[in-house]
């Protein structure tokens, strides 16, 4: 093929569409994609070396800023890593907690690949959409943690502290009349747990609102039907885990076929997809917010009849509670020797993985008895995805490189780690 | 699980299979391609999808930042930068690649270790998991591992011309250069770093009673 016709464009890594700091090196020919060369690592952190360099606990943080929009998600996977590590039991609370908490992580994450993906396909008013319910669920991520985004809650052995009994209001102000005020506060004079049951019950009819919007748009089918399509076969060669693997009809989510935490307790439904497209991988997570939904209602329900402990009873874990420490001089110990020298692994290996909203998420941490990971390795989920880009891309036009990686949901947080 | 041992037992002699949290098996490089074939392909394993690969370094394992053993002798020892322990209590090779493997069809995992000489050369997975292919990549790049038939070997992590296997143990965590925009010279310049590594909490190993023989086991 001559390649006089040809010509190449650079996209990214400062483009609003290449959803971080991607750099896409595209060959073209007139408006058809014949070839990408993507350049990852603008935003290597080197998270993996330093977490090697740190007490396990203060690598939670890291976790969350990974996949910055997924934070609690990459925290269950670390600190379930730690907790088989050691063996350790966790109370049965905190697993519903921690499963409430990665739903709400998981339609938080779908809302602003929601969000984004509209608007990259020119779709403005969704974002805007998708964008009030996220408001609502980041108050949840603060009620309980204090952090909006990154918020450290998972530790080893449960959660850092129970749901908290009441929510912060909105202050009176001039900005907002008091009819203003009073319909703001109006789901949060009660605790954390009815704020998130308000949420439920009104999100459905949300999922409806976006649907009316873009599940039967014309322009929006004409967008996705048929773009980026991969069977299952080349999907499983390629790595594929998550939205990615399920819009081609395989069966495979973590949640049902390898359940962890408290997964196998719950009652909800996994979405497949049929043609492997970039429509049915959007019906997939428009379905999987709905079922989330399902899976944060049965938690609320009997996360409210069974009050108990959200952190294990392992002193050399957990820390001790400040009332204990004021006459319990043991107690003082191990709060000083925790905070100081951090929670020792004994010597071995070990891989968890979690149903990440993009995928597989997984952590491997090998360590040599120290109170830091000896080695841990992050598999982030969008890696494989984002790795595939050029076969998924190849004979496409030129605005279809924007629907594919925006319906691959990647984050360059997680994937240059 | 005992099921995939005695397959793995029966199919490939010469590996030496691990029990942990998860069943892992260590083999040579030349038996790689074979083994990684067969556990593709055969029924019992139908390992269709290769999850993860990485590379651990085990230049320094098992040494610690701060000796508690001899303690009572010289009095607590402030923390060091740089390990003070002579050798490490890993005896296998330095280098060691891991592989994360995953069947659909059996819903089983597996962990394939390839243990690697001197030279830091292994054949590379393409062929039979194509996903490895940024893996393999990502290994060159952090640890300078080589992979023989690679489709295209590039460093994919770091920055453009950069050099060093970073993820080594041996590359100190804050580098050996940083850059700058020289307002004079009217370029980014790469210095010497200017900062010195700084150890918060040292790394520690007890061997406590709580961590004797505390290996886990599954």
């Amino acid at each position: 093929m001559s390649h006089d016709s040809h010509y190449t464009i650079n996209f990214g890594p400062q483009h609003p569409a290449a959803h971080g700091v991607l750099r896409l090196i595209l060959e073209m020919k007139g408006e058809t994609v014949i070839d990408i060369v993507p350049h990852i690592g603008l935003l290597h952190r080197a998270t993996e070396k330093l977490a090697e360099s740190k007490p396990y606990i203060q690598s939670i943080g890291y976790m969350d800023r990974l996949c910055y929009v997924s934070m609690m998600c990459n925290e269950h996977a670390y600190v379930m890593a730690i907790e088989k590590m050691l063996g350790l039991e966790v109370p049965i609370r905190a697993e519903y907690i921690r499963v409430m908490f990665s739903e709400i992580t998981r339609i938080l994450n779908h809302l602003i690949w929601l969000a984004a993906h509209g608007l990259d396909l020119g779709a403005m008013s969704i974002f805007l959409y998708c964008f009030r319910e996220r408001e609502d669920l980041l108050d949840m991520y603060e009620a309980v943690s204090g952090a909006r985004m990154h918020a450290t809650y998972f530790r080893p052995g449960g959660v850092k502290q129970d749901l908290p009994l009441s929510m912060p209001q909105y202050k009176k102000s001039s900005w907002k009349t008091d009819a203003q005020l009073a319909k703001l506060n109006a789901a949060r004079s009660g605790s954390l747990l009815d704020f998130i049951e308000d949420f439920t019950t009104r999100f459905p009819s949300c999922v409806d609102q976006y649907e009316t919007l873009l599940t039967d748009n014309r322009v929006w089918k004409q967008r996705t039907v048929g773009i980026g399509v991969i069977d299952a076969d080349r999907a499983k060669a390629l790595g594929f885990t998550g939205h990615m693997l399920r819009s081609t009809g395989v069966a495979w989510d973590l949640r049902k076929v390898q359940p962890y935490s408290v997964y196998d307790q719950l009652d909800f439904d996994v979405p497949l997809g049929k043609n492997g497209d970039c429509y049915d991988r959007y019906l997939q997570r428009i379905h999987e917010m709905r079922q989330s939904n399902r899976i944060i209602q049965q938690c609320i329900s009997w996360l409210r009849e069974n009050p108990g402990p959200v952190l294990a009873d392992d002193v050399k874990v957990v820390p001790p509670t400040r009332v204990d420490m004021k006459d319990d001089m043991e107690a003082l110990i191990h709060h000083f020797k925790l905070y100081s020298e951090g929670l020792i692994l004994p010597k071995g290996e070990v891989y968890s993985s979690v149903e990440h909203p993009k995928g597989e998420f997984g952590i491997y941490m090998v360590s040599d008895g120290a109170n830091k990971p000896y080695r841990m390795k992050v598999r982030a989920a969008g890696w494989p995805h984002l790795s595939a880009i050029k076969e998924l891309c190849q004979g496409h036009m030129l605005a279809d490189v924007v629907t594919i990686l925006s319906s691959m949901d990647i984050v360059l947080g997680e994937i240059d780690r | 699980m005992d099921a995939l041992k005695l397959c793995l037992q029966q199919h490939c002699p010469t590996c030496q299979i691990e029990e942990g949290e998860q069943l892992s098996i260590i083999i040579r490089k030349e038996d790689v391609l074979s083994i990684a074939d067969l556990l593709k392909t055969h029924h019992d394993f139908k390992m269709d999808m290769l999850l993860d690969l990485c590379v651990v370094d085990y230049l320094h394992y098992g040494l610690s930042e701060w000796d508690i053993q001899n303690a009572t002798e010289h009095g607590y020892g402030r923390a060091q930068a740089e390990p003070m322990g002579s050798s490490s209590t890993w005896n296998g090779p330095r280098f060691v690649v891991v592989c994360h493997l995953l069947s659909l069809v059996n819903k089983i995992r597996l962990r394939l270790k390839v243990y690697l000489d001197d030279s830091l050369v292994m054949p590379s997975l393409v062929n039979i998991w194509p996903s490895s292919n940024w893996y393999e990549r990502e290994a060159y790049d952090l640890f300078g591992i080589r992979f023989e038939n690679h489709p295209d070997l590039r460093r994919i992590l770091t920055d453009y011309g950069f050099i060093g296997f970073p993820f080594r143990k041996d590359f100190p965590l804050v580098g050996h250069v940083e850059m700058r925009y020289d307002g004079l010279s009217e370029k980014c310049i790469y210095e010497p770093v200017s900062i010195e590594n700084r150890v918060g909490v040292p790394k520690v190993i007890r061997e406590d009673h709580r961590y004797i023989n505390t290996e886990i086991e599954s």
